[in-house]
């Protein structure tokens, strides 16, 4: 914790250094901006604009950590059923097969009609992952932003053009969220993939069904091992959020604008939400090491399959 | 020859009953019209040189992996038949493997537990004291609560035993259970598989531990290239001329 509190403060020092003192640039900082009151009328001050920097970091805390729960729980479901290799039979009630027939998703057995779940599954999670990974999120917002109430029925589309509460921060929370759950799925993939495909045996081979094999054995390891990307994942949709600014939420870059136009004060500003986006960074980090700590296994070096 | 439809017939007093079973990856076979059965309480032992199958045989067996043609019925239940509750089939067959494959995060108590609950339903209590029996057979009782990862091969490999049979299974199949130990370890895990031999466990044991087949074996299968080339009791396995490639294998493996 002490060596990333010391790198944070490093990165701010050569943060201001570079944009203080390079070259020429001459620049007059005036701090005092960001905590002017309206009293300071004649220095052109509505602020006090440190609030409105801090309001938007609220909304971008919120939007990421919102995100990020979509993102976590979409996410999981769609790497666990990529990993599906094997067929997950659901037997059709009450209907019965004169004929024998059987094909890569539904077959029978004594006559009795089964349909390969699994296959359609799979196939929906591999083509989601495809889509949302493919295209690029900006592309994504204004999709979903403009483009998606037009699409769905005339009635649906008034509601979430009228009455969807919040819709910049719905619909930016929803987007993130799809789009970060694509990245989550594959970092999830990667993880069960990873495990040795004795494991699965070994906990096939004492009983356990499909779904416990999953929740008992293979995804207590696996998220352990992919804690170091998800983090990564977590972070980028912390980041990925200033695009929101593009739909209209005011979070911290959009607010970090509005304090440049009101103000003139641009480098105060972005230096302010630098150092702030550079906090909450390293708050994460640390936070998600100490969670690694506490999950490490006794006695392994590494979790990573033989 | 080909019974591919035939998946009721319960005839002979196999508990494990093999029928024409023959399995491919994609164009390569793997196994090619395997025919044996096992009785309850036998002992066999399974080997062959690298690739011929032996795994995939084991494997067919409780289902962990699908076959294409034949049938395998344990207990008289059909394995490849796509209605069987394999999990349910599988909790009655104990299986150890080569790399022990013991569940790395968590204890070896809860190893030995985790099945017994999640499967069987007992209850902690019950499950614990069980573990606590099968931990003392295996001599490892003060180890119960540190992680895979901190015991030795050997030991790892006689919770795997100890983990098999928490179930109360029927049967046990082992896959190697001795060829990832170094050699000092290799006699702890065989001394505990010969105790649960003699005490009449059904048995199918991939091994190359000659020592161990002629002590405990009531027969022995050789494979090569899939095929079940020899099956045969022990005594006319290692008394009578055999064919050649059994005779050359068994002189290699013999011999060092
Ligand atoms: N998942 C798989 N896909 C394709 N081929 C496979 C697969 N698993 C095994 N094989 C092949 O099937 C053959 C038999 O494998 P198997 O593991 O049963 O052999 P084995 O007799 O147990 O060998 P070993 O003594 O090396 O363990 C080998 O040639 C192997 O390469
Ligand atoms: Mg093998």
């Amino acid at each position: 914790m002490m060596r990333g509190a010391l790198r944070v403060g490093l990165s701010v020092v050569v943060l201001l250094g570079l944009t203080g003192c390079a070259g020429d640039f001459r620049y007059n900082w005036q701090w005092s901006i960001l905590t002017c009151t309206s009293e300071n009328i004649d220095a052109g001050c509505i602020g006090p604009y440190f609030y409105w920097i801090l309001q938007g970091l609220w909304w971008t805390i919120a939007v990421a950590s919102a995100a990020w729960v979509i993102a976590f729980s979409l996410g999981s479901v769609i790497g666990i059923l990529r990993t599906l290799d094997k067929p997950i039979l659901v037997v059709v009630p009450f209907v019965k097969s004169p004929i024998y027939f059987r094909t890569r998703w539904i077959g029978t057995s004594k006559g009795i009609i089964t349909v390969d779940v699994g296959w359609f599954l799979h196939g929906f999670a591999n083509i989601y992952v495809t889509v949302f990974r493919n295209v690029p999120l900006l592309v994504q917002l204004f999709l979903w932003y403009f483009v998606f109430p037009e699409l769905v029925p005339h009635d649906a589309g008034m509601w979430l053009k009228r009455d969807l509460p919040f819709p910049e921060v719905s619909t930016a929370i929803f987007c993130l969220g799809l789009y970060t759950a694509s990245r989550v799925a594959e970092q999830v993939r990667a993880g069960i993939n990873s495990i040795s495909r004795g494991q699965q045996y070994a906990a096939m081979a004492i009983g356990l069904t499909p779904v416990q094999v999953y929740r008992y054995v293979l995804l207590p390891v696996s998220f352990r091992i992919i804690i170091p990307p998800l983090t990564s994942d977590f972070l980028g949709v912390f980041k990925n959020s200033s695009l929101a600014l593009t739909i209209g939420v005011l979070e911290l870059t959009a607010m970090t604008r509005q304090i440049e136009e009101y103000s003139y004060a641009g480098f105060e500003a972005f230096t302010a939400a630098t150092v702030l986006y550079i906090g909450v960074t390293a708050i994460v980090m640390g936070a998600m090491r100490i969670v690694e700590a506490r999950v490490r296994i006794p006695g392994m070096i590494s979790l990573q399959a033989k | 020859m080909n019974e591919t439809k035939d998946t009721t017939s319960t005839d002979g007093v196999g508990i494990i009953q093999m029928r024409h079973v023959s399995k491919w990856y994609g164009d390569f076979q793997v196994l090619a019209n395997c025919t044996t059965s096992v009785d309850k309480g036998e002992v066999v032992v399974i080997c062959g040189p690298s690739g011929s199958g032996k795994s995939t045989l084991i494997k067919v067996i409780n289902g962990l992996e699908p076959f294409q043609e034949g049938t395998i019925t344990f207990n008289g239940i059909s394995v490849g038949d796509r209605t069987t509750n394999l999990p349910k089939l599988r909790s009655q067959i104990g299986m150890v493997f080569q790399n022990f494959e013991l569940f790395p995060h968590i204890s070896i108590m809860q190893n030995i537990k985790l099945a017994q609950m999640k499967v069987l339903g007992r209850e902690d209590n019950q499950a614990r004291n069980r573990s606590m029996e099968l931990l003392e057979r295996v001599g490892l009782t003060d180890q119960r609560d540190k992680f895979p990862a901190q015991l030795s091969g050997g030991q790892q490999q006689r919770v795997a035993i100890a983990r098999g049979l928490a179930m109360d299974p029927m049967a046990m199949l082992f896959d190697e259970p001795t060829s990832a130990l170094d050699p000092e370890m290799i006699n702890e895990v065989l001394d505990v598989m010969t105790e649960l031999a003699k005490e009449g466990m059904t048995m199918m044991v991939v091994s190359h531990e000659m020592g161990f087949a002629k002590r405990v074996a009531d027969r022995v299968i050789f494979m090569d290239q899939g095929r079940i080339v020899e099956d045969a009791t022990k005594d006319d396995f290692f008394g009578t001329p055999r064919g050649d490639r059994a005779q050359l294998f068994l002189s290699k493996i013999l011999h060092h």
